[in-house]
């Protein structure tokens, strides 16, 4: 997994609720057998008019939020399936963060994954950051991991609750199945537990 | 300390604890299907691991498999390669696998339960967020993405942070017409679609205890539409009953065995959740789906709402936006939206249950002229039961396409798709722009209503309808 230590990069705003994992990648763009090179359709019904070219009214069309690498939306991000496409579409687009009040748990834990950051500030500040970003092209936003802290280009600084097993992996881009393995023989050790305790469990040949 | 059925079920999956980390949890039945897992193996092939418990591990395919004829190749070279690939890759890791032309095939959330292979007291996990499904057998069950798949091959086991608990209390009888499908919108729209968010759902009352395994199953399927991590009900008798002889339950003494663990899971009397949530079950009405998430529903003969009336400007926003692409307008009755397509049928509503209820409302009955109606299995085993029982035909008199099993128009990755602008009475589970197809319009209700709006053309209220 790629490390997440620090951003600085431009916002771009995606001011709406429940955004569903349909909406990020819908499903006929799910067919590929590889993790790489889904950002192409990233927001596609949105992001593209039926006849394939760009829609000028979609946020993330306009220039100047061109390259933008940190995502502010609205509450319960990442609703619906579990697909991690959704993922895999926003970090291949080039976005390293998200920043919203709330998550969706899959979508959240499948970016833990990958090593895209997911922040939670609270909804009235969000909705601020949202303001913020409208009012003043170029607005960056400077996120460091380590700190938990999000800087806004006033120079607040806003303080974020994260997981700190969560915070360690993803600062050293830790491998989880690698993380696991260690506990080999736990694992072992439970495997012959169960055997003993519910030999009724079904096995599939 | 008393303990609710899932505090009992996560204890004993617990394979490793320490103070700061999340549980490492033991995986008891890994499901997989052709969508979400082609990464994981390639994963596994790049690091030189191997699948530890291929014999926990289950695998077919129904995301994006066509539901015409199975003696015709599958044209869509995509879907076709995806559905190769998993193919070779459970030959390569021994996996077992019901490809699309066993008659055990279907939707994954159907063929679990239907082959004894989904019981009480387990973990289960797929890469499928409807994997809550499996819930109504009294299992943990839950949906993970592609990395999770990898590390569950790889290790059997997932790193998960322990979930708040969320007692849903339902009591009394559902009313005459409504189904599992209207209580489950019922408690959407009353909780909230990030309701349940953190949580898992423990579906508890007299209203349970009453429901079949298809009606439970139906409950539990959409616990994640209110954001849950799972939900579930306690094993009772109606569960074993439903088990028992099944391909994959246990017989014998180890059934009695099993039986006696099976009934030691229910919540301790004196338990604590960590939030309660009461709904009367004499309250429940048709619901249809107005907007686009599966928590904007109202009563049939309801009216589409005004977003100005809305308690908050969020609410109202999403009203709005919700509006413009269904392209409805407030205070339209709700019996008077038309519809062009009605699809029966996903993990939600595609069991035997489910297609004998919509068959006894189309019964000499015909699908209106303006109407293309599908019925979709959910599995070759429910397409067979209900052929047996002359469902099929009763669907085809009518004017139904009588289809192959799959995941179909619920999602639209197969050939199954709503054309831009068209509207549909689904049974399926979510009803998100797109969804169906790109610039579709879903209204979700339950088998009955759908079979009805295929009939009139537009949503009718079943309660007063069938009597008509």
């Amino acid at each position: 997994m790629r490390p997440f230590k620090k951003e600085e990069g431009l916002a771009a705003p995606y001011d709406k609720a429940n955004v569903d994992t349909d909406e990020i990648i819908p499903a006929e763009y799910l067919k590929r057998i590889e993790r790489t090179g889904f950002g192409q359709f990233l927001f596609f019904a949105k992001r593209f008019l039926p006849d394939g070219s760009p829609n000028p009214d979609f946020v993330l069309n306009q220039p100047r939020y061109q390259n933008a690498s940190i995502l502010v939306a609205g509450p319960n991000f990442g609703c619906g399936s579990s697909r991690e496409h959704a993922p895999w579409a926003l970090e291949d687009y080039g976005f390293r963060a998200i920043i919203a009040p709330s998550f969706a748990d899959i979508f959240t834990n499948n970016c833990a994954q990958i090593g895209l950051l997911n922040v939670v500030l609270p909804e009235d500040r969000v909705n601020q950051i949202l303001r913020d970003i409208a009012g003043r092209e170029g607005y960056q936003i400077a996120i460091d991991l380590e700190q938990q802290a999000v800087t806004d280009p006033f120079g607040r600084v806003d303080r974020f609750e994260m997981d700190a097993f969560r915070k360690h992996c993803l600062l050293n881009g830790l491998d989880a199945i690698g993380l696991t393995m260690q506990h080999e023989d736990a694992i072992r050790d439970f495997e012959s537990r169960r055997q003993s305790r519910a030999p009724w469990l079904p096995r599939f040949r | 300390m008393p303990r609710t059925i899932i505090d009992k079920i996560w204890d004993d999956h617990v394979v490793y604890s320490h103070e700061g980390q999340p549980d490492l949890l033991f995986v008891d039945l890994h499901l997989i299907h052709e969508i979400t897992t082609a990464q994981a193996f390639e994963g596994l092939r790049l690091n030189g691991r191997k699948v530890r418990h291929p014999e926990l591990t289950l695998a077919t395919v129904d995301h994006n498999v066509p539901t015409t004829p199975r003696n015709v190749p599958v044209k869509d070279p995509i879907a076709k390669k995806q559905i190769e690939t998993l193919e070779q890759n459970t030959r390569d890791f021994a996996i077992h696998f019901e490809g699309m032309l066993s008659p055990r095939q279907g939707i994954v959330h159907v063929i679990g339960p239907e082959m004894g292979a989904s019981q009480p007291g387990m973990v289960i996990v797929c890469g499928d967020s409807h994997t809550s499904t499996h819930g109504a057998f009294g299992a943990l069950a839950f949906g993970i993405g592609t990395s999770e798949v990898e590390h569950v091959l790889a290790t059997q086991t997932l790193q998960q942070r322990r979930p708040k608990t969320l007692r849903i209390q339902v009591d009394g009888e559902l009313p005459l017409g409504t189904t599992a499908k209207d209580l489950v919108l019922d408690i959407i729209r009353t909780i909230g679609v990030s309701g349940a968010v953190g949580h898992a759902i423990e579906y508890c009352g007299s209203t349970f205890r009453a429901m079949s395994m298809e009606g439970r199953m139906t409950v539990c399927n959409m616990s994640i539409e209110a954001g849950g991590r799972a939900g579930l009900v306690a094993p009772d008798d109606t569960t074993f009953a439903y088990m028992e002889g099944r391909q994959y339950a246990p017989k014998g003494q180890a059934w009695e065995q099993a039986l006696d663990y099976w009934r030691s899971l229910a919540t301790d009397e004196d338990a604590i959740f960590d939030k309660t949530v009461n709904i009367n079950a004499a309250d429940v009405v048709p619901f249809v789906t107005w907007g686009t998430n599966p928590g904007q529903s109202v009563e049939v003969t309801g009216r589409v709402p005004d977003p100005d009336e809305m308690p908050d400007e969020a609410s109202k926003a999403n009203a709005i936006r919700s509006l413009k692409y269904q392209d409805l307008q407030p205070g339209t009755p709700i019996t008077s939206i038309n519809v062009d397509k009605v699809f029966i049928g996903s993990c939600t509503n595609s069991r035997i249950e489910d297609l004998r209820l919509a068959a006894s409302v189309v019964k000499g009955r015909k699908v209106n002229a303006h109407v293309q109606a599908l019925v979709v299995p959910g599995s070759g085993q429910v397409k067979a039961a209900a052929e047996a029982e002359g469902l099929d035909r009763v669907f085809r008199e009518a004017g139904f396409e009588w289809r192959e099993a799959g995941c179909s128009m619920c999602l639209g990755m197969n050939p199954d798709v709503l054309g831009p602008g068209e509207r549909c009475a689904s049974t399926s589970n979510r009803n998100f722009e797109g969804r169906q197809g790109p610039g579709g319009r879903t209204h979700l209700v339950s088998p009955a209503m759908a079979a009805a709006a295929a009939i009139e053309g537009h949503f009718v209220d079943i309660r007063a309808w069938s009597k008509a």
